[in-house]
């Protein structure tokens, strides 16, 4: 299988096929964490995702928001899903949490900006 | 009102935020940031997605988080931040003209100028594509700020033309905002954007990237109804016979950024006909002395963290220049682009310090060095796999390496091929 790494923006050319013994054949990796990634990807694709919600009485309309870690790649629609039509109040600092363990993936859902109230 | 400072920074992105901290570590107290909008972080607000830091920061961070970090660092030093600012005029003397509704016009006299207006995008008018003129035809970064700021969907069948990275990272945005997004369309035979962008934004949603394609026609009156997309031959014309109707109501353009240097211009700074940024010595001080420019109005950069260590120098050479240590134009060395590359940073060296070099090729290359030469022997090279104009890279020149090299030779970035010949001409 022939992936490319978006872990760093060098995005190295990364070769992975099944070798002896049940173990992963990689290739093309500039670092660990690339030889990580592709075992990974092969397995179980993952992503952080970004999306921003509404904010009641802030200083701004929305606050933008990620998962704190990565979570399954076909989470993603179902997650966005659950935030839709939510509101939150202001005022809102980096790194609250917005929405707990979303899709039941573990990941929680974190402000990225701060909101002051107005 | 009239005001004195020693440092006046235009522009509060993230160039001008951290040339202002590195202003501040070099020990200089009286700096000013201008800035237009009515918070810092520039275009970094509007880009929420993630991928920032990991040089700078060593962890990966979305534009607001890296964003807010330098503001926090700033808001501990007492810089003064003029918010809702516009800079109107720069003269060569460092004189400032600036207005806001606060202070109505300001004249703000510097001992130094650090430009970091960033850059702007390109449009349908620079383009001229035919057809009508409907609503639903965006650049990139407008429909960014549409959806992210704003909380406007600028439509739900959407083209986008241009594989810039603004335009990839739209294509997942409006995905996941549940828009359908049919194709992009490259008018090059190669991506403009980062490769894990078109692996994370484009492949991972099936939506396919035309390579050598564009748009040759806007349909729609009121509303885009659709666009007429065409392969194109070698020198970018056209092909006939291979239109291809496809209907959509909105079309974004990430067909690339043009620094902003219209102030710069009349400050009496000289540009660089292909970055269409200033021309620059290792300190990033511009032809007029005294004047620095950093980010993206000095060229386009792909990552934020180049903006920032770049602006950092700015600080250095400020600093150096306030304090009369700046060199005059005959101690400068030049440094020109050579075979497979588009440009280098800076144009000029003064050369009593290591200096690193950032440059873009101008095409894709395989399995070769990129070397520096003062035409007998070479000064620093460095070995790449790829090289794509998609990607800056960088390469280091040690000071002791210039030690000998006559300030009347031109020194040359190029590229060469793994198995290729001692090649005079090259030269």
């Amino acid at each position: 299988m022939q992936l490319i790494c978006i872990l760093c923006p060098r995005g190295c050319h990364i070769q992975i096929h099944p070798g002896k013994n049940g173990e992963w054949e990689v290739e093309g990796h500039g670092c660990k964490r690339g030889r990580d990634y592709a075992i990974q990807e092969a397995a179980c694709p993952l992503r952080v995702f970004t999306t921003s919600l509404w904010v009641d009485g802030g200083a701004h309309r929305l606050v933008s928001a990620r998962t704190d870690r990565s979570i399954p790649k076909d989470k993603i629609i179902e997650s966005l899903k659950l935030t839709k039509g939510l509101t939150v109040k202001a005022p809102i600092d980096i790194g609250d949490v917005l929405i707990k363990n979303i899709a039941g993936t573990g990941a929680n859902l974190v402000a990225t900006r701060k909101v002051d109230r107005i | 009102m009239s005001v004195k400072t020693e440092v006046a920074i235009i522009g509060g992105g993230p160039a001008g935020l951290a040339a202002a901290l590195s202003c501040y570590r070099h020990g200089i107290r009286n700096i000013m940031i201008l800035e237009r909008d009515e918070h810092l972080g520039g275009i970094l607000q509007q880009c929420i997605h993630n991928g920032f830091g990991l040089h700078w920061f060593g962890e990966e961070l979305t534009g607001p988080e890296y964003a807010q970090r330098f503001i926090d660092e700033i808001r501990k030093t007492g810089i003064s931040c003029l918010l809702n600012t516009m800079v109107i005029e720069i003269k060569e003397d460092k004189t400032i003209y600036a207005v806001n509704s606060r202070n109505g016009l300001m004249e703000i006299k510097a001992n130094a100028v650090i430009l970091a207006m960033g850059c702007r995008e390109r449009t349908r008018g620079a383009l001229r594509i035919p057809g009508g003129r409907p609503a639903g035809v965006y650049t990139a970064g407008m429909a960014q700020r549409l959806i992210n700021i704003e909380g406007y969907m600028p439509g739900r069948e959407v083209v986008i033309l241009g594989s810039g990275d603004i335009g990839l990272i739209m294509a997942r945005r409006l995905t996941w905002e549940g828009a359908r997004v049919k194709m992009v369309c490259e008018i090059m035979p190669y991506s403009t954007g980062l490769i894990r962008n078109v692996r994370q934004c484009l492949d991972d949603y099936g939506i396919p990237l035309k390579y050598n394609h564009t748009v040759i026609r806007i349909h729609g009156k009121e509303r885009l109804q659709g666009v007429t997309v065409a392969r194109v031959d070698d020198k970018r014309n056209p092909i006939k016979g291979t239109e291809e109707y496809v209907s959509c109501d909105t079309l974004l353009l990430s067909v690339g950024l043009i620094p902003e240097n219209e102030l710069s211009e009349g400050a009496g700074v000289k540009l660089d006909p292909i970055t269409g940024g200033p021309i620059v010595d290792e300190f990033r001080q511009t032809s007029v002395p005294g004047i620095f420019s950093c980010g993206n109005v000095l060229h386009v950069h792909d990552l934020v963290d180049y903006v920032s260590k770049e602006a950092e120098i700015t600080g250095e050479g400020a600093y150096r220049y306030i304090n009369g240590r700046s060199p005059s134009d005959s101690d400068y060395l030049q440094v020109i682009p050579g075979k497979g590359i588009r440009y280098v940073v800076p144009q000029r060296i003064y050369g009593d310090s290591d200096v690193e070099f950032y440059f873009r090729s101008n095409g894709i290359y395989k399995d070769g060095t990129v070397e520096l030469t003062d035409g007998e022997k070479v000064l620093a090279s460095k070995r790449l796999m790829r090289m794509v104009p998609g990607q800056m890279e960088r390469l280091i020149l040690k000071r002791e390496l210039l030690t000998g090299v006559s300030k009347t030779k031109k020194l040359q970035l190029r590229w060469r091929n793994r198995n290729e010949e001692d090649d005079a001409e090259c030269s």
